[in-house]
């Protein structure tokens, strides 16, 4: 288990320097990031080149990529447009998404896995149709639609939640949030752990658990459940660092301050210090998760354990 | 929800006949001023400093926190003396400034002609990378304090004299009457020496010397101003403080209006403008502010540089339906260009209803003929290439092509070309890449019409994307500067103005205005010639 782990950390190594050096490609393809920095005026050439200066553009490429490397290891990612800190911008927005993520997993992992169950165990039934039915129509409306469709009846209709989320942005405040962004994954776990609950139903081992007189809720939670959730397993790590990087939508209807609103700002203003930065962030936050949902293999299904 | 609210007005109202109490929206009143107002708000790009600050949502702050020595007529326009006692010149080009006695910056510093000479001193220098350095480049001295090429030779600017505390000189490198008149610009805002001790902590909290103080600010998400109780000046605000909220999407923004978060939007969506009737009523507004929007040429390019291009370029102006486009696309938010500046200047100050003529009018049939007489199109089709990130550039500019196929019965003449970013848009632009005609949008930085023609059409002009020259205007300008009667220098403005007109430098579209909602709380809302909500005359029941 020990040198599995390890051989799996040494993989996240390439994997980290072929993301981050691909992003840094992209945003420096788009071209030169001063030139929108003065507005419809163009910048004079002696700032443009103070200015380039200071944000260490005048380097050919490779450079401008080791030396910004070099600093992402002692923790500094370097200096936004606006003069602050991509590190205090990420102390602010990574705690608001965290937070916005947090609640969607956990819709994903209460609501998703347990409708699951339920369909998946009652196969055919009017609640089983009725879910699939319900799923089919979460999955396929857009997330901006479930998103304005909600803000629009709950927070200006109703006045049962305030529109936009402040910007401490509370768990209170986030929950409406955090469900429209869980809506179209926890679709596809309850659908997921449905199929596979059906599956392994008829499996042999649970067929012996329930031969040797185990309590119903013994096999479906010690047997059926635990192998059955491999691929839920799967989906909600993968899911993790989706969500995190795919907020943007969302947290553009709900005026929430989180990642993918820095993200979307820095691509807008060609900010390359805030979109490598925080996508490199991303990227690491991908890749452990990965990591913890392999691990977690080995501990739902020993059979899985390498080495 | 809305019952809910209504019901609170209705009891407030009593509340306030009864005891003459402010009724504060949660966020507490601060007594005799009333109570806080909450705001729309964008993050802005840059550091906030005078110098550095060229968007509006920067603009927007300082504009509450600073007084300069000119000050812009929130309906008007006109410059009027603020800080200034008076401004003097006897030759247009050597003017002294005499501050008035009594203002003081919010942490107590007086306010002195060094305060302004340090920060025009400090804006001018290359070492500061402020954006709007070249506002001071007419001074003597800028080329030293920020050369174009290499490193500065001075600190300091030469034509800048403090001659006593209050009193202070300015000397040009060229005649430029109007030149008292650029001085309400944010650029031209006087700084306290806390601002060069620390600067850090200024730009964390700017102290200025307006009507309000920032109370907190967290950058990107929310800035506190408070009234500041001590001002001097004769335009104290109306109301306890503003909130600006940082919204990403001005639809949220208006949600949260509807919803009754917020008290003020000072940019309705335009998917929202047919129901904003509706949903507002009479607590909507919609004037003309400081800008166009036009389609500029790349003269660099010979195929739209040559004999006969003015025809062409005519030819296409005539080809688009402006007054269809403004009216359903935009919803009648925009106007018609018939010149190149804007209303918000008035007939003195330079604007021409109609100067444009013939050329700015849907002629489908004469646009084709004159196109035809210039030698067609270069290559047989135009691409209007515009950024489509921002400002729903995208719909009117197939709008704008549309109305072009249709005039000339060519499916194919007209192609919008969207470039992804504002960023990359600027960058093409800036390198001269552009193979037709492009979007230029000009917001004016005072409403002089100097401001609309020279730094757009002036060969070299910093925003002369175009590359534009003309002998013609450039000595229309150069004469226009040089007179110290404004009446004829703003006359002379619009012959240099005729110029652009008859080669058709750039294509007029249409003058934008400003648009701002707000809750029942507010009274007295104004938007001022740059679209920017004037803060401090707004009343919160």
């Amino acid at each position: 288990m020990g040198r599995y782990v390890v051989r799996r950390l040494l993989q996240m190594i390439p994997v980290f320097i072929g993301a981050t050096m691909l992003i840094f490609l992209m945003v420096n393809v788009m071209g030169d990031p001063i030139a929108g920095l003065c507005g419809e005026r163009k910048c004079d050439p002696a700032t443009t080149a103070r200015l380039k200066k200071e944000f260490g553009l005048d380097k050919p490429l490779w450079q401008q990529y080791l030396t910004y490397m070099g600093n992402v290891f002692t923790g500094d990612f370097g200096t936004a447009f606006n003069g602050q800190k991509v590190t205090e911008l990420m102390a602010t927005a990574f705690p608001v998404t965290i937070r916005l993520t947090l609640i969607a997993i956990l819709f994903e992992i209460v609501i998703g896995i347990a409708l699951g169950v339920v369909t998946g165990l009652r196969r055919g039934r009017p609640v089983d149709t009725g879910v699939l039915l319900l799923t089919l129509v979460v999955i396929s409306v857009p997330t901006f639609v479930t998103g304005l469709l909600l803000q629009l009846l709950l927070g200006v209709q109703w006045g049962w939640i305030s529109p936009s989320v402040s910007s401490e942005a509370p768990f209170d405040e986030l929950i409406v949030p955090g469900l429209v962004l869980a809506s179209v994954s926890l679709a596809y776990v309850t659908r997921l752990t449905r199929t596979s609950i059906a599956e392994n139903r008829r499996s042999d081992y649970v067929r012996t658990a329930i031969a040797k007189g185990l309590p119903r809720h013994r096999v479906i939670t010690r047997h059926l459940l635990r192998n059955s959730l491999i691929p839920v397993v799967t989906f909600i790590g993968a899911d993790i660092g989706f969500l995190m990087g795919g907020a943007i939508v969302t947290e553009r209807i709900f005026n929430i301050h989180g990642v993918g609103y820095q993200i979307y700002q820095g691509i807008l203003r060609q900010n390359t210090q805030t979109v490598v930065g925080f996508v490199t962030v991303l990227v690491l936050v991908f890749l452990v998760a990965n990591l913890v949902v392999d691990l977690l293999y080995a501990v739902l299904d020993p059979r899985i354990r390498y080495a | 929800m809305r019952g809910a609210t209504h019901a609170r007005w209705a009891v407030c109202a009593v509340a306030v006949a009864l005891a003459a109490t402010a009724c504060g929206g949660g966020d507490g009143g601060s007594g005799e001023t009333g109570a806080v107002l909450s705001a729309s708000w964008g993050d802005p790009q840059n550091p906030l400093e005078p110098s550095n600050t060229n968007e509006v949502q920067g603009g927007k702050v300082l504009d509450m926190i600073f007084r300069g020595l000119k000050r812009y007529d929130p309906e008007t326009g006109e410059a009027q003396d603020m800080l200034a006692d008076s401004i003097e010149t006897k030759d247009s080009r050597n003017f002294t400034v005499r501050v008035k006695n009594g203002w003081t910056f919010s942490n107590g510093e007086k306010v002195t002609a060094q305060s302004f000479v340090d920060a025009w001193n400090y804006g001018a220098s290359l070492k500061n990378n402020q954006r709007n350095a070249y506002f001071f480049g007419y001074i003597e001295g800028y080329d030293e304090t920020h050369p174009e090429k290499g490193e500065q030779t001075a600190d300091t600017l030469s034509g800048l004299k403090v001659t006593d505390e209050l009193t202070f000189t300015i000397a040009l490198t060229q005649k430029f009457s109007t030149f008292p008149d650029t001085l309400g610009y944010a650029a031209f805002a006087p700084l306290p020496q806390a601002f060069f001790d620390d600067h850090d902590a200024w730009v964390a909290k700017p102290v200025g010397n307006g009507p309000y103080t920032v109370d907190t600010y967290t950058k990107g998400s929310q800035m506190s101003l408070r009234a500041w109780a001590d001002y001097p000046g004769n335009d104290k605000a109306r109301n306890g403080g503003v909130d600006l909220k940082v919204y990403t999407d001005n639809n949220t923004a208006y949600t949260d209006l509807l919803a009754g978060n917020l008290d003020l939007v000072d940019d309705v969506p335009a998917s929202q403008l047919k129901n904003v009737k509706s949903d507002l009523g009479d607590r909507y507004l919609n004037t003309p502010a400081g800008i166009i929007q036009t389609l500029a040429f790349p003269f660099y390019d010979k195929a739209w540089n040559k004999t006969g291009s003015e025809k062409v370029r005519k030819g296409l102006s005539m080809a688009i339906n402006r007054d269809q486009i403004t009216e359903t696309l935009f919803v009648k938010t925009r106007t018609p260009a018939t010149d190149w500046t804007s209303p918000v200047l008035g007939k003195d100050g330079g604007f021409q209803d109609g100067l444009c003529g013939d050329a700015c009018e849907y002629r489908p049939d004469e646009a084709k003929k004159l196109i035809q007489e210039g030698g067609g199109l270069p290559g047989g089709k135009v691409t209007i290439t515009y950024n489509a990130d921002t400002g729903s550039h995208k719909d009117w500019v197939d709008a704008v092509c549309n109305s072009i196929n249709n005039a000339l019965d060519n499916e194919r003449a007209c192609a919008g070309n969207p470039v992804g970013t504002f960023a990359d848009f600027r960058n093409q632009i800036t390198q001269q890449k552009m193979s037709g005609p492009f979007r230029a949008g000009w917001q004016m930085d005072y409403p002089l019409i100097q401001n609309f023609l020279q730094p757009l059409y002036y060969t070299n002009a910093s925003s002369n994307d175009g590359k534009w020259s003309n002998n013609d205007f450039d000595e229309f300008v150069d004469r226009a500067n040089q007179e110290t009667d404004t009446a004829k220098a703003v006359g002379l403005f619009q012959q240099a103005e005729e110029v652009v007109r008859d080669n058709m430098a750039a294509i007029p579209l249409w003058y934008q205005n400003g648009s701002a909602g707000w809750s029942e709380r507010l009274s007295d809302v104004k938007l001022n010639p740059f679209s920017v909500p004037v803060y401090d005359q707004i009343k919160v029941s």
